[in-house]
């Protein structure tokens, strides 16, 4: 009886939903967050979930959707972090004026610097592409230890930062409606051209050549791209944390980001978002048993590699449409049975 | 003088590197799997090392019993985790994060055991002292000539026995060599075995170097011999070992000229450097990949 719906529409309605939601959540927290309903140490679990889904989902792009294992995300989070931070400590504005244009500066040193080493480092494949990100990221971190302008391991400080206490709503709304966005955009970039071309090199690079896909342009693309949004992410934290320690970004970070990426199924966009989520919360909620917390999350870890080795979500997605559907399906049906009584 | 000495104390460094990079050469020869949970297979050598003192056995019971005891939990774990996803035909990235997991698995276990603070260790073997230009070498000249044994010993049992022969064939060609009567699974836990128990030895040496453990000593020490093992060219036995000396001696010759605060970047630098200029490594051979 009904037609079925075109692609096109159904992803506008599909959008159109997702969209209000987001609108709603935001506006609901914000109420919340200034009458106080929600305490600061929730809002500020909301804010690392949101970073870690920037940081993951910019994975996703290079590891779950390319297929090519990074190792070093974490320094291109600090690169991003130093220089947001710098931005907004040297031209002194209020911080919401700031910020902006210090992530965007963030973003971009992180994917020139990305650009820079994914020319050498996009040249090998696999494990070794693994090994020298890895090597990439210990550099940067261990240079950053070493600069005087980053203050070296004391840690980078004193920049202007949004009070937890008076004003905890702002920061959250930045980190919010940046994380939709990212995932909007890698969403649109995966079911573009160019996110078809670079699935198609993570199935075969060498068939994907020879289908006449340019593989060293869109591995540089989507890796840069990867570094720019690393580097917002990192710019982000930094002003949640007020402090930039570069032992905080090294191969441990990089690799508790990948783990994000693997657990909710490689080159799962919703994946990503809800095992980033999920293991920003899991330590939390596993504080009480404080020593064994750690040892909890490598038994978790092991065990999901076992028994899911796809990771949880595999390549599938969440829609918003699924439900959708379901509820009109039922609803429909319900009509249909009021109305045609007995008839067939 | 002092340039010498450097050299020796690099090149001391490097053997613990090399014994540990021979480890994981094998292991990745034999299931293209970079064993992230190696490095910390060194660590519970140390610390069974350090317990097994703590009772009062004398210092060789302490080494066998560390050998066997890593032994036991490089195949323990090659089962439990790796075997299966091998099996199960897993992608490579699975297992890599498993690797990690066990990794991560191990550190808060013995974290928990023995608390994270450091411990401190006695040196072990009583040597002769033997001085250049005033320094102490012969801890220096132990650690080489140890590598240089195990290497020796690995080379000849990897060229010609049997196991070393079906090891061969199982890194070759998997399939191939199951359907030749080659018990694979066999050969992988036999592999891992083999690559713990050198990790024991270099955490005999370690504990006799540096005097001092912590449960997150193999994070770093794993990764920077894994870096060796790619330098010198990753499945070849020679290699590891040049690959661990290189890396020690660049270590040292930074520590006494260079910026000490860099030495993990000038490791990684170097990875970089051959990474780029030859991606096989040193003594590696170069496969061609075929459509």
């Amino acid at each position: 009886m009904s037609k079925p719906w075109t692609k096109t529409r159904k992803r506008a309605i599909s959008s159109l939903i997702t969209l209000g939601f987001l609108v709603v959540v935001l506006l609901v927290m914000n109420v919340l967050i200034q009458l106080g309903l929600v305490n600061a140490g929730v809002v500020d679990m909301l804010k690392f979930i949101g970073i870690n889904i920037i940081a993951a989902v910019s994975l996703n792009m290079v590891s779950g959707m390319m297929g090519q294992l990074v190792l070093g995300h974490a320094g291109f989070m600090l690169v991003g972090a130093y220089a947001a931070a710098m931005f907004t400590n040297a031209v002194g504005w209020p911080l919401t004026a700031s910020l902006t244009p210090a992530l965007i500066i963030g973003g971009l040193l992180a994917a020139i610097i990305g650009f820079l080493i994914g020319i050498p480092a996009l040249r090998l494949r696999g494990d070794y592409l693994a090994i020298i990100t890895l090597g990439f990221g210990e550099i940067i971190r261990v240079i950053a230890n070493s600069l005087t302008i980053t203050n070296g391991a004391k840690g980078y400080y004193g920049f202007p930062t949004f009070s937890t206490r008076q004003d905890p709503a702002t920061l959250f709304n930045f980190i919010f409606v940046i994380a939709a966005f990212v995932v909007f955009f890698s969403y649109t970039f995966g079911t573009s051209r160019h996110g078809r071309a670079v699935i198609a090199i993570r199935e075969d690079e060498i068939a994907a050549e020879s289908s006449g896909i340019r593989t060293t342009y869109y591995k540089l693309l989507t890796f840069t791209l990867s570094a720019f949004f690393a580097g917002v992410a990192g710019g982000l934290l930094a002003h949640q944390l007020g402090i930039i320690d570069p032992s905080n970004y090294g191969f441990s970070k990089s690799v508790e980001i990948l783990m994000m990426v693997v657990l909710g199924g490689m080159g799962s966009i919703t994946g990503s978002v809800v095992s980033a989520s999920v293991l920003t919360f899991l330590p939390e909620v596993l504080r009480g048993f404080a020593n064994y917390r750690m040892l909890i999350y490598s038994v978790l870890l092991i065990c999901v590699m076992l028994f899911r080795p796809k990771g949880l979500f595999g390549r599938a997605e969440l829609r918003v449409i699924k439900p959708y559907e379901w509820l009109r399906d039922r609803h429909r049906a319900k009509k249909a049975q009021k109305t045609g009584g007995g008839g067939s | 003088m002092y340039f010498l000495t450097q050299l020796l104390n690099g090149l001391g460094v490097g053997a613990i590197y090399a014994l540990v990079a021979l480890g994981y050469s094998m292991v990745y020869g034999i299931v293209q799997l970079i064993n992230f949970a190696h490095g910390d297979i060194i660590m519970v050598g140390s610390f069974t090392v350090y317990t097994i003192l703590s009772w009062n056995f004398p210092v060789p019971v302490a080494v066998m019993g560390s050998i066997l005891f890593c032994a036991i939990v490089g195949m323990i774990i090659s089962r439990v985790a790796y075997q299966r996803l091998l099996n199960k035909g897993a992608p490579r990235i699975a297992l890599l994060i498993t690797a990690i997991g066990v990794s991560m698995l191990l550190q808060n276990l013995y974290q928990l055991i023995y608390g994270s603070g450091a411990k401190a260790v006695p040196r072990m073997f009583d040597l002769p002292a033997i001085t250049v230009g005033g320094v102490q070498i012969s801890n220096t000249l132990l650690n080489i000539a140890v590598a240089l044994v195990m290497m020796v010993l690995l080379q000849l049992m990897v060229g010609r026995t049997k196991t070393g022969k079906a090891m061969q064939a199982t890194s070759e060609d998997a399939g191939a060599a199951t359907l030749m009567g080659i018990n694979t699974s066999r050969i992988i836990l036999f592999t891992f075995a083999i690559g713990s128990a050198l990790a024991a030895v270099g955490s005999v040496l370690y504990n006799n170097t540096y005097q001092q453990i912590t449960p997150y000593m193999g994070a770093m020490l794993g990764l920077k011999a894994f870096v060796a093992a790619v330098f010198g060219g990753i499945g070849s036995i020679p290699g590891a070992m040049l690959g661990g000396f290189i890396l020690g001696i660049a270590e040292g010759l930074n520590n006494a000229y260079g910026n000490s605060v860099l030495t993990d970047a000038v490791v990684f630098g170097l990875l970089i450097i051959i990474l780029l200029i030859k991606p096989a490594g040193l003594l590696g051979k170069h496969v061609r990949e075929k459509v």
